[in-house]
């Protein structure tokens, strides 16, 4: 068991039990801080992986954006006045069964794959070669990308004030 | 005066009277004096008529007037080549004087019906009608085209159905006009066929194209026996609207019409047409066409005759008359005797217009009596009436110094000369033997009428001369009916204008094969052989004429004055008994009275055949028509209630089996479309474990 | 246990995507649906990275990750756009309740 290992097991437990807290906790805005330390999680894996680029984009975008605008859809859907703020799951059951077959037929899927892993060599700083992939080969999917963020964020902002 | 200004009259002359028509039947609910517009009209074509004639005659004497215009050009017709149907006027001598007395007498009858008519509901209307038939009368006249002329020949049938029936209350009038159309129709099929074979032959309507055509040699079906049968064909419509034998039953019934249209229509002018026509076709009448017409002529010259001699309606005698004397025309023209028959019909149109409007007076005069055995010593109440009517009677039997004699001697020694020349004397004797018959009837007529003692007393006394309008037509007709207006020397027409000037001598176009000889003019005197010569056979003709006049106009004067003696013998001094001649004759009498039954054989045999054929007909229809339509329609009925039942069952069993399945189905899986996301997918999650149990790969 | 290698980070991932599945299957709330959503696409970057990292890929797996990210941010808003326009018109955004596509 070395460092590296220990490290990762704690990772996979933070974002494990955090997931599963968002998942099955009854309150919206607990979910809220639990799917923040899944991310947290997630970003930890990451780094785990040698994505460091990736770890810090998870955390601005994920953490600073997407969680923040999760919140404020709780808000804004439910009434101010209204204290309950919880919600139910239905079919917990059926959704139980057939999600554990799944999983395990997922799991089953994985552990009897011989995969072929190639070492990788040692990690190292991605960002600078990140960004000239990004520029150079990927240009087309990098305009494009801004395309859909802008439409978006007219769509959203259309949608939203009706 | 130019030959355009003719045609601008003859053009106004031809549409005045419809514009009369017209204006009459229009206003003529709204305004009650409307009929001295029509009337004045009528003055206007009058005077046209007459300018026209005038110049006609004097000015282009030697040549026909035409103008034409193209009324449906076809173009290059694949089969028949260049077609133009040409529509135009023509006037000839014989046109401009016809034009002239059909005007005349149209204008007479006019004026005579202002009176006549006096009172009737459909005062107006009689006028426009009258105005319809003058302007189909000219159509007649006028056009150059034997297409047109039909066109017309029918206007002039509608025209005289219409006035036939004008007093459509009466059931024997409305019977009468329909006889009267029906009748005409059968002669006018014949005419029609006629004129499409000869349109098939020569692709043209135009006359003086035909006869160019036929003077080249061209015939239809290149034979003179069709050429016989087209003429014939045409003939047929000129024996419908003549009245000829055997289509002459329309005519007496007609006289259920209005007098003064008996005079214009029955007497004078319409029933003249069929002779115009044949005048007009002359030229492409074979012999043995020609024997057929003068036959038919004969025929009708001598059974109404007959039948005449007996009739007690004034009206009657006088329509059976005038197919006698129609049948004298055509018989003429069957002779060859083209002039003496056309003359016949202008003298004749006079004199029995002149005839019918007298009766007309009389008829008014004795509050609509018409039967002669009540009338009877009218002399003296009405002597206008009388002493004109004297000179149409003596003018009709042939008496010197009348038209009458003139004309129809012209006609007995066509006749005589015919027999001469042929050897065929059977016309001559008709022509004499009707001649008597003619004087016997019309005297027998006028003295029963006007002479001895009067039979009805109450009539009698209220009986009185007729006012100036009705008068001032008999003298002006009567006038027309003395030799002088026709030539100068009372015994020889030749010498006059009329014959001299105004009628050309006819020209025969068929090949010579088959005309007559003596009919074939010589156009040049060639000497083939010895024997042929130079004779000229035309000429031969009118020589021949010239020969028999003396015995003609004595044979005829004999018979006439014998004719009016008998009338005298039995009638007037009653020297013998005719009711005990008419019981010694009895059958006889009644084969004469009855109008040798004519109209029960049609009745038995075409009236009868025609309703039994429909009635069979009508039979064949309901019965095996409809037995058939019926049975396939049970048929069809059957096997579409059995391809019903098949539906019903086993179709719309598979139908609504499949229905009830799908609805069945649908049950089941309506259960899975909750309209929710998250059910949906868990479904796709099932679907997808399935999936990777069945292809499991692990 | 193993050395961590690839298959590890795989299960952390296949259990991820489950609880996130989970979430978006039985949650009635329709924000709640969103963050499962957001956890199936973190499982899914997991695999991407690992897969660049242990099949040798380079830098292209990361790249990959990067883009859902990108698209991620635009799904949540735009989502959320159409979470607050429910709302609006239905005065409620239980997913359960919302049955319309039945008819």
């Amino acid at each position: 068991m070395t460092t590296y290992d220990i490290i990762f097991y704690l990772f996979a437990a933070v974002t494990l039990l955090s997931a599963f807290f968002v998942v099955t906790n009854r309150n919206i805005v607990h979910s809220a801080f639990y799917l923040l330390f899944t991310f947290f999680g997630v970003a930890g894996i990451y780094v785990m992986l040698g994505a460091d680029f990736v770890a810090i984009v998870q955390l601005i975008v994920y953490v600073g954006g997407i969680l923040i605008l999760l919140l404020f859809g709780v808000m804004l859907t439910n009434k101010i006045t209204n204290i309950e703020i919880k919600t139910d799951s239905i079919n917990a059951l059926p959704a139980s069964i057939v999600l554990g077959l799944f999983t395990g037929a997922l799991g089953a899927a994985v552990l009897n794959t011989n995969w072929k892993v190639v070492e990788s060599p040692a990690p190292e700083a991605t960002t600078t070669a990140l960004g000239n992939l990004l520029i150079n080969e990927y240009a087309l999917i990098f305009e494009l990308l801004g395309i859909v963020l802008l439409i978006a964020m007219i769509g959203a902002a259309s949608m939203a004030r009706k | 005066m130019t030959e355009s200004s003719l045609i601008n009259i003859a053009v106004t002359i031809l549409f005045l009277p419809i514009l009369g028509f017209i204006v009459t039947l229009l206003l003529g609910k709204k305004v009650k004096k409307i009929y001295y517009f029509e009337n004045i009209i009528l003055f206007f074509s009058l005077a046209g008529a007459g300018i026209l004639a005038y110049t006609k005659l004097s000015l282009f004497h030697d040549t026909a007037i035409t103008a034409e215009f193209t009324w449906i050009n076809l173009g290059n017709t694949p089969l028949l080549g260049e077609i133009k149907i040409n529509l135009g006027i023509m006037i000839d001598n014989i046109a401009a004087l016809m034009i002239l007395v059909v005007m005349l007498v149209s204008f007479l009858v006019h004026i005579f019906s202002i009176e006549y008519m006096r009172g009737d509901p459909r005062y107006n209307r009689y006028f426009a009608y009258l105005g319809l038939f003058t302007f189909s009368m000219a159509g007649i006249v006028l056009t150059h085209n034997i297409l047109m002329m039909y066109m017309f020949w029918e206007l002039v049938g509608v025209s005289s159905y219409l006035l036939i029936g004008f007093w459509f209350e009466k059931k024997s009038a409305a019977d009468a006009g329909k006889k009267a159309f029906i009748v005409n129709r059968i002669g006018d099929v014949g005419m029609f066929i006629g004129i499409l074979m000869l349109f098939t032959t020569y692709h043209t309507f135009t006359f003086d194209e035909i006869f160019a055509q036929i003077s080249n040699g061209v015939l239809p079906f290149n034979s003179g026996f069709w050429m016989t049968v087209t003429g014939l064909l045409i003939f047929a419509g000129a024996i419908g609207k003549s009245a000829q034998f055997p289509l002459h039953v329309w005519l007496p019934d007609a006289m259920e019409g209005p007098t003064p249209v008996s005079a214009l229509i029955h007497a004078a002018t319409m029933v003249a047409a069929g002779v115009y026509l044949v005048i007009r076709v002359f030229g492409i009448m074979t012999s043995d066409a020609l024997v057929v017409i003068a036959t038919i002529g004969a025929l009708s010259a001598f059974i109404p005759a007959t039948i005449a001699l007996t009739q007690n309606d004034i009206k009657k005698v006088l329509a059976y008359s005038t197919i006698s004397q129609l049948g004298y025309m055509i018989m003429a023209l069957g002779v060859g005797a083209f002039q003496f028959a056309f003359f016949h019909l202008i003298t004749h149109a006079f004199f029995k217009a002149g005839l019918f409007l007298g009766s007309g007076s009389v008829i008014t005069s004795m509050h609509h009596e018409q039967d002669i055995r009540q009338m009877g010593g009218l002399r003296k109440k009405m002597p206008i009436t009388y002493y004109t009517m004297l000179i149409y009677s003596l003018a009709i039997s042939g008496i010197p110094l009348t038209s009458g004699f003139l004309s129809k001697d012209g006609i007995l020694a066509g006749s005589y000369a015919f027999g001469l020349l042929t050897g065929n004397s059977f016309f001559a004797i008709v022509g004499f033997f009707v001649a008597l018959l003619t004087a016997f009837y019309m005297f027998r007529l006028m003295i029963l009428t006007f002479h001895g003692e009067p039979r009805n007393k109450e009539k009698y006394e209220h009986a009185k001369e007729s006012k100036l309008v009705m008068t001032l037509p008999l003298a002006v007709l009567a006038i027309l009916s003395i030799f002088i207006w026709y030539t100068p020397n009372p015994f020889n027409p030749e010498q006059g204008w009329l014959l001299s000037k105004g009628i050309n001598t006819h020209e025969q176009y068929i090949p010579d094969n088959t005309r007559f000889d003596f009919l074939t003019p010589a156009k040049e005197p060639v000497i083939q052989n010895e024997e042929s010569a130079s004779v000229m056979y035309s000429e031969s003709y009118e020589e021949a004429i010239q020969e028999s006049h003396i015995p003609t106009m004595l044979l005829s004067l004999l018979m006439a004055g014998l004719g009016i003696l008998i009338a005298f013998v039995f009638y007037q001094w009653k020297k013998i008994n005719v009711d005990k001649l008419v019981d010694r004759f009895n059958p006889l009498y009644k084969f004469s009275l009855n109008k040798w039954y004519f109209d029960e054989l049609y009745d038995a045999t075409a009236v009868k055949g025609t309703i039994g054929l429909s009635s069979f007909l009508g039979k064949f229809d309901s019965k095996i028509i409809d037995g058939i339509v019926n049975g396939v329609a049970t048929f069809t009925r059957g096997f579409s209630s059995f391809i019903g039942k098949f539906d019903n069952i086993v179709i719309d069993g598979i139908v609504n089996f499949t229905a009830y399945l799908s609805g069945f189905i649908g049950l089941i899986f309506r259960r899975f479309q909750t309209g929710k996301v998250q059910t949906y997918l868990v479904f796709v999650l099932i679907s997808v474990v399935i999936l990777l149990f069945i292809f499991n790969s692990f | 246990m193993l050395h961590v290698g690839l298959t590890h980070f795989l299960v952390i991932s296949i259990a991820l995507f489950s609880l996130g599945l989970y979430a978006v299957v039985t949650r009635k709330n329709a924000v709640m649906v969103l963050m499962g959503i957001e956890l199936i696409l973190n499982s899914a970057n997991i695999n991407f990275i690992a897969f660049s990292k242990f099949g040798n890929f380079g830098l292209q797996g990361q790249l990959i990750a990067l883009f859902v990210i990108v698209l991620a941010a635009a799904e949540a808003a735009v989502a959320l756009a159409i979470v607050l326009n429910i709302y609006k018109t239905l005065a409620n955004i239980n997913v359960d309740e919302i049955d319309s596509l039945r008819d």
